[in-house]
């Protein structure tokens, strides 16, 4: 086996392993190749089919082509697909930069809080119509205990200690010094109540790995991730105001994974564009004990 | 340094051989500054990376290490050792790497077994100045139970000691004695310093004494062992798909492939349960159709011939060695729990698929991975505790030996949601007799019965007692029958009682959460009351199973047991009394049970 069958292989036990695991199961889809990445790797999972939802987070400042994209193929391929949002902070403009919020706490308040409730289920769930091609709108709902997330260690320090499967407490804190043990490809799938488990497929896929994917597979990725002629794309997908384009003339995946391998791109951290990061020293780790992905 | 990025920028352009390695050792010895030092001297770090903590140093006025580069949490910032295994990627000419960074203080032994369960080799870091501490044996010895077979020991800080050849030779011989009683041979010894530079890339001046290799042609040199492709075929069946809903009617058995291979075509076992069957399919999603599957693989197949299937059930070929099978297991555990591992007190077992209740039964040795002292008349496992005993699973699994087939021979178990434990089979520890079997002595023993015999009873009651058992699918109308079936004894005069399945439930438990075994030892118990009152009980179960079977009645006995079995027989072993396929005709239903009755006696006709 090559180095992306091993990994393909071990990422499809592991969502066997949630789905077998927990009965109220949920992907996070955030639009970005690493989660569609993931959502790829359920279909061959589950030979074909997506047996539990995805949700979506959004922030209402997610880069306009990423709603067009993820509300095609969640058609296309059927998915039953739920998205959450933080209400309250949208109408009272907590954000930033139309509020007093600092990256940091519109990142808390649009990101961390809207899935902490929507997946809870105490804040209401949009639920894609298959019918119309609308949304619905549910007040409350079940929660969700297994939680499956695109996380890959590579892409920063507090990453790469991960857990495939990482559980979190009622308050959906992360306790970095005390995780369970893994070994022999045996995860934690036992859980108090109350709590809930993270499911981390991609641990182990770097950067290149993902891309690579995309090409062997032929992954239909959304095309913001290419250059088209003015010389700039996104290497990494967020919220416009906090994420820009990055230099750089690939215009197709083969490009992207040539400039990662050998080119401009091979020794620049991927978050590069992202400026919550920068805030503190530890700006993700802050986030991420409270529940950021 | 410039030859190295050189080299790094000319990599194959082919997705390369990947490897994963784990740094172990006792706290302080300076694992995460070798590999920072092997990251910054190999060109692998981010840009700016370096840059970047040497100025985070500058700015707390610290001096700069090389691990800072590695713990990035802040908490070991500040503490200055590793917490959790931290995983690394860098690549070297000839593969890429994932380096895991294992923790060496004794309170994250947990952390540091994840990092080195998921590596294929294994460098362990000994300090020259502080020489071989008490975490350098318990990984090292650990290292074999966790089935790393190649290992290289890098004694470190060899700057400290002025690099002296004398006390390199004292610790690599004080090393490999220990190494060697424990059965492992490290591939090199090296001295080096990472804080350095020395012997990490680059052969060091400071140790004219010392050819080679470096630290990188160390890691380079270990070899990437094969899939084991040619080894008895292993599938834990993981699950089993039919998403009908989604208009798919394929019943697909998932799981990975352990070891070995297999075709479509090829006659295959399930083991626990001996089933036999062929596979007619290989599943995938967006791929070529294959005919063949092998090792490594996480795969899905579709059967010749429909066959009911649990996750657990481990697939072997027909034309190959099969796994064993049992419940009482020799093993190896090391405990990580918290509490200590107890006999009496109820587990689970995970292996490969299984999930299982297991019991601690018996501790043969306790040893001291550090000291390699053994203790044969500890009552308890304690933590970090290495121990040899003996566990019995509630039915019986499939496993091998772990020294035949390693991923099929070891498993976790679990204690109080925690994985607190690992171990590897050592060998089949089989008794005649089982918790269930000793319960049931041990109660007819103590239970004292008052000169009424079951005879008297027969006589008074016209009839002999016996517990009536339903089985079959959910959803067949068990329930409905088992009921109709009461009233209709009732009302001919015959002591009857209905025990559904919520009735036991709800009125002798007051805890909803039990665990379906506990919730089948109660019915056992239940109906071993009933039954030796003299009664004709009746009671459904839905997807009973052999073992299941066997408890409830083992725990009746002495008193009889008759199984009427609705819908499709999914028994392997056990002797069913009637068959019947649908309840589309109750009265008939009812009146064959009746007639299964008389003529076991049961029921005694008036006249007699």
């Amino acid at each position: 086996m090559d180095r992306l069958e091993a990994l393909e292989s071990q990422s499809i036990f592991i969502l066997r392993e949630a789905y077998r695991s927990f009965k109220s199961l949920v992907m996070l889809w955030s639009i970005g190749k690493d989660s569609t990445v993931l959502l790829w790797l359920a279909r061959k999972a589950f030979i074909g089919h997506v047996p539990f939802p995805l949700m979506h987070i959004d922030t209402m400042y997610k880069i306009p082509k990423m709603i067009e994209y993820r509300d095609r193929f969640a058609l296309e391929w059927k998915l039953n697909l739920i998205v959450g949002k933080n209400i309250n902070a949208l109408e009272a403009k907590e954000t930033f930069p139309d509020g007093k919020l600092n990256r940091l706490e519109c990142c808390a308040a649009l990101k961390s809080e809207a899935l902490k409730h929507t997946l809870s289920g105490d804040w209401p769930r949009w639920v894609l119509d298959h019918s119309t091609g609308g949304f619905v709108k549910q007040e409350s709902g079940e929660p969700f205990t297994g939680v499956i997330v695109g996380a890959r260690a590579d892409e920063e320090g507090s990453r790469s200690k991960e857990r495939y499967f990482s559980p979190r407490d009622k308050h959906n804190e992360w306790d970095v010094g005390d995780q369970p043990p893994e070994l022999w490809n045996q995860f934690k799938t036992d859980f108090a109540p109350g709590t809930h488990v993270r499911i981390h497929p991609l641990l182990d896929w770097t950067e290149l790995n993902i891309w690579e994917y995309i090409d062997r597979e032929n992954i239909p990725i959304i095309d913001i991730y290419f250059d088209h002629g003015n010389g700039k794309r996104y290497r990494s997908l967020g919220c416009w105001p906090c994420t820009s384009p990055v230099d750089s003339n690939a215009k197709n995946v083969k490009d992207v994974i040539e400039e990662l391998r050998s080119g401009k791109f091979s020794n620049i951290a991927e978050r590069s564009g992202r400026e919550q990061d920068k805030e503190d020293g530890c700006g993700l780790e802050t986030l991420r004990r409270d529940g950021y992905m | 340094m410039e030859q190295l990025k050189l080299q790094n920028n000319n990599i194959d352009k082919l997705s390369k051989q990947q490897m994963n390695i784990v740094v172990i050792g006792h706290v302080d010895h300076g694992k995460s500054t070798v590999i920072g030092r092997l990251m910054a001297d190999t060109d692998s770090l981010p840009q700016g990376k370096l840059e970047d903590v040497k100025n985070r140093c500058a700015k707390n006025a610290r001096p700069f290490e090389y691990a800072f580069l590695l713990d990035a949490l802040k908490d070991e910032q500040s503490q200055g050792i590793t917490i959790d295994s931290a995983r690394c990627f860098f690549r070297s000419q000839k593969r890429e790497y994932i380096i895991i960074d294992a923790p060496g203080h004794i309170e994250f032994l947990k952390n540091m077994i994840s990092g080195a369960a998921r590596a294929e080799a294994a460098l362990l870091v000994i300090d020259a100045k502080e020489g071989v501490r008490e975490n350098s044996r318990r990984h090292g010895y650990l290292l074999g139970m966790l089935g790393i077979k190649q290992v290289a020991v890098c004694v470190n800080k060899m700057d400290i000691v002025s690099y002296s050849q004398e006390t390199f030779e004292s610790i690599k011989n004080e090393y490999l004695k220990f190494l060697g009683q424990i059965g492992v041979k490290p591939t090199y010894v090296l001295p080096l310093s990472a804080r350095e530079g020395d012997n990490i890339t680059r052969i060091s001046n400071n140790m004219p004494w010392y050819r080679g290799p470096t630290v990188l042609e160390t890691v380079d040199n270990f070899v990437k062992e094969p899939e084991p492709i040619n080894m008895p075929f292993r599938f834990p069946v993981q699950d089993i798909y039919k998403f009908t809903e989604a208009g798919d009617d394929r019943r697909i058995i998932a799981g990975r492939i352990e070891t070995g291979n297999i075709s479509v075509g090829d006659k295959i076992v399930f083991l626990p349960s001996g089933k036999q069957s062929r596979i007619a399919t290989i599943e995938s999603f967006n791929t070529p159709v294959q005919t063949e599957a092998h090792a490594g693989q996480s795969t899905g197949f579709t059967l010749d011939e429909q066959i009911y299937l649990q996750p657990g059930e481990l697939m072997c070929r027909a034309d190959e060695p099969p796994a064993k099978v049992g419940t009482h297991l020799k093993v190896n555990v090391f405990w990580m729990g918290r509490q200590p591992m107890v006999k009496n007190k109820r587990y689970k077992i995970k292996l490969g698929a299984v999930r299982m209740p297991v019991w601690l039964t018996e501790i043969i040795t306790v040893l001291d991975a550090s000291e390699l002292t053994t203790d044969s008349n500890r009552r308890q496992i304690e933590r970090h505790d290495v121990a040899e005993c003996v566990l019995e699973t509630l039915k019986p699994i499939a496993f091998d030996l772990s020294e035949t087939i390693a991923q099929t021979g070891r498993f976790v178990i679990i204690d109080n949601y925690e994985i607190a434990g690992g171990g590897v089979i050592l060998g089949s520890a089989e008794k005649a007799t089982n918790r269930i079997i000793e319960h049931v002595r041990q109660r007819e023993k103590r239970w004292e019965r008052s000169g009424i015999t079951p005879e008297a009873r027969a006589l008074k009651y016209k009839q002999h007692s016996t517990l009536v058992l339903i089985c079959g699918p959910a959803e067949l109308g068990k329930k409905e029958l088992a009921k109709s079936l009461e009233e209709n004894l009732f009302n001919s005069g015959r002591m009857v009682y209905y025990l559904g399945l919520s009735n036991s439930l709800s009125g002798v438990d007051i805890n909803e959460n039990i665990e379906r075994d506990e919730h089948i030892r109660r019915i056992g118990e239940i109906s071993h009351l009933f039954t030796d009152a003299g009664l004709i009980l009746i009671t459904t179960i839905s997807d009973l199973d052999d073992y299941e079977l066997e408890t409830i009645i083992a725990l009746n006995q002495p008193n009889d047991c008759r199984v009427v079995n609705i819908g499709p027989n999914r028994f392997s072993r056990a002797q069913i009394d009637l068959q019947m396929d649908d309840l589309n005709d109750m009265d008939q239903a009812i009146a064959t049970i009746k007639e299964l009755l008389t003529k076991k006696k049961y029921l005694i006709e008036y006249y007699l």
